[in-house]
């Protein structure tokens, strides 16, 4: 089953593609990692997989043929959006109320054993909270949905090493504990190698590669994931010069 | 490129998918806007201590000049005297408490409205709460619908309030009695019976539009405060008198508690002016009439005209017409309300992120 299948994949704002053609199928059950510089369209693909926003052009389907933005689909998929937004003037306890009560599942639970162990008090306002506690009551509240997707959008930008390491162990973690399928884009390329099995790297616009990280890499010869993004980088910034 | 040729292939779970319950969201929406509702209950409920404290008086004295008898005597002059100058800063639509009346719905509207979506937006919390299970227009109906309902519910009680307290003023008899009448279309009819909830409702619905077009708290609030004033300003001076064909007669005394609308004046069965004669009319037919009692009437300058072959002639709505129009203008303003809930339901679910 594809997690997230798409075809002829566009979005313009405007006269300005973007994404264009973009035609991919990521497969469940892995931790993919979306790379690209910025500007080169990882949010809109990650807007238009969540069903935020509505293709240009060809389609897209989440969790095995659902139509991105469908019941279904949103039934499925909990995202993280960047920079966490969260209702920053109310009390954690209302977050976690709030998101329970706006879903069919959630593992109440679990959200409250983790912000325990996060040491993160359920009546602080969430807007009260560092940057790393926000982020973790983010994806605490879409992991307790129980999703067969996790979907994040530069999650760990803001956060400093600390907190990135933190953030990256829980998502792991959920992957691999619960089998959950991860998107995550992010440009902090060290972060994702440790767990990105699966590579998509976008450039203006477009997918230029995509792929298991295994294959990828024996297939470019690259010792690592960063070194393989980074030589793909380079080559469409000389693109772009040119 | 690789054909999408799978089908789509709905999971064995699917088939018990139910939508999340709409009830849910009356949590929800409460704990997102408890404050703005709180604002609205001190504002409101300061409101209707005032016209109660105010009202109790008035009714008193109103009362007591009612059951005096014999009417003319001068204790029950006191009486009428005593009524007739209490309050005068609650009695028109320019005194200070007609002013503080006819902003509260578009406060209410601009306040506890426009923010709905436009902090969503703004904050960019909207990212979260379009992606959770409830779906996103469902979310957007419910939190508009128990809001609009909960804030018309909270006006059209303080609207009760307000008919009581300007009750004395509109009643039958009043002119007989030397006491103070207001006629009960001219002023404050905003205020009174359903337009007072029907308006409150608007200025909440057209703050929610404007909070998903403009994406800003601030904008949209004073958007909604400059629309609002717009439609209030046009219903009034030029809309509400139409609901209704008027009412024409030639007769000159038209019930006091009418809505004149116009006077226009005949002669010989042909249009000969609009509105007051003019004063060389009045030098050329109308000189004699006896000086030093101060200023004539109206009355007697038609009675003169009249003599002279002119005829006046008024289009005014009856007093009796107070509560037809009422819910014609209710009417229009649910409908328009219900528009534009559809319009701002349209803009967030095709609004892209």
């Amino acid at each position: 089953m594809n997690i997230v299948e798409a075809s002829g994949l566009g979005k313009r704002y405007g006269r300005t593609w973007a994404l264009r053609e973009c035609t991919l199928e990521i497969p469940a059950g892995r931790v993919t990692a979306l790379v690209g510089p910025n500007g080169a369209g990882k949010s809109t693909l990650l807007n238009l997989a969540v069903g935020l926003s509505t293709p240009s052009a060809g389609a897209v389907t989440v969790l095995g043929g659902r139509r991105a933005g469908s019941p279904a689909a949103l039934d499925g998929i909990a995202f993280v959006a960047q920079d966490t937004p969260l209702y920053k003037n109310l009390p954690v306890a209302d977050m976690i109320y709030i998101t329970r009560s706006l879903n069919r599942r959630f593992d109440q639970p679990y959200a409250r054993a983790r912000l325990a162990e996060l040491g993160i008090p359920p009546r602080r306002k969430a807007g009260k909270l560092s940057g790393g506690q926000q982020a973790q009551l983010a994806l605490t509240l879409a992991l307790a949905r129980r999703p067969r997707l996790l979907v994040l959008d530069e999650p760990v930008a803001m956060l400093d090493p600390i907190a990135r390491h933190d953030f990256m162990a829980t998502v792991l973690a959920a992957a691999t504990a619960d089998g959950v399928s991860v998107l995550l884009s992010s440009h902090v390329l060290t972060e994702l190698e440790r767990g990105a099995d699966y590579l998509i790297l976008l450039a203006r616009g477009q997918v230029r590669l995509a792929g298991a990280v295994d294959d990828l890499l024996g297939a470019h010869g690259q010792a690592s994931l960063e070194e393989l993004a980074m030589t793909y980088l380079r080559e469409t910034t000389a693109e772009v010069t040119r | 490129m690789t054909a999408m040729t799978r089908p789509a292939r709905p999971d064995e779970d699917d088939v018990r998918l139910r939508p999340v319950p709409w009830r849910r969201m009356a949590g929800v929406t409460w704990r997102q806007h408890r404050i703005a509702l709180a604002g609205v209950a001190v504002l409101l409920g300061a409101l209707a201590v005032y016209l109660w404290i105010a009202g109790l008086p008035l009714h008193h004295a109103y009362a007591a000049a009612v059951a005096c008898h014999p009417a003319g005597s001068a204790a029950c002059q006191a009486l009428v005297g005593t009524f007739n100058s209490m309050d005068s800063h609650m009695t028109g639509a320019a005194s200070p408490g007609g002013v503080l009346l006819q902003v509260v719905p578009v406060l209410i509207g601009a306040f506890a409205g426009a923010p709905v979506l436009a902090r969503e937006l703004e904050t960019g919390t909207f990212r979260y709460a379009w992606t959770q299970g409830f779906g996103r227009w469902r979310w957007a109906l419910a939190k508009l619908v128990l809001l609009a309902v909960v804030l018309a519910a909270a006006a059209g009680t303080v609207g009760v309030l307000v008919s009581w307290y300007y009750q004395p003023y509109f009643a039958a008899g009043n002119q007989a009695l030397g006491l103070y009448e207001i006629p009960p279309f001219v002023t404050l009819f905003s205020l009174r019976g359903v337009a007072f909830p029907a308006w409150t409702l608007a200025a909440f619905v057209i703050g929610a539009l404007a909070g998903m077009l403009i994406r800003r708290v601030v904008p949209a609030i004073v958007a909604t405060l400059a629309v609002y004033a717009g439609l209030a300003v046009a219903t009034g001076g030029f809309l509400r008198e139409h609901y209704l064909t008027p009412l024409v007669t030639t007769i000159p005394n038209v019930p006091g508690t009418a809505w004149i609308i116009s006077h226009w004046w005949t002669k010989d069965g042909r249009f000969a002016f609009a509105g007051n004669p003019s004063l060389n009319l009045l030098n050329q037919f109308c000189s004699s009439l006896p000086p030093g009692q101060g200023k004539p009437s109206v009355g007697t300058f038609a009675q003169c005209l009249a003599q002279h072959g002119y005829t006046q002639w008024t289009s005014y709505q009856p007093a009796s017409r107070f509560w037809p129009f009422q819910w014609i203008e209710g009417g229009w303003l649910l409908a328009l309300s219900a528009l534009l809930i559809a319009a701002t339901l349209w803009l967030v679910q095709r609004r892209a992120a």
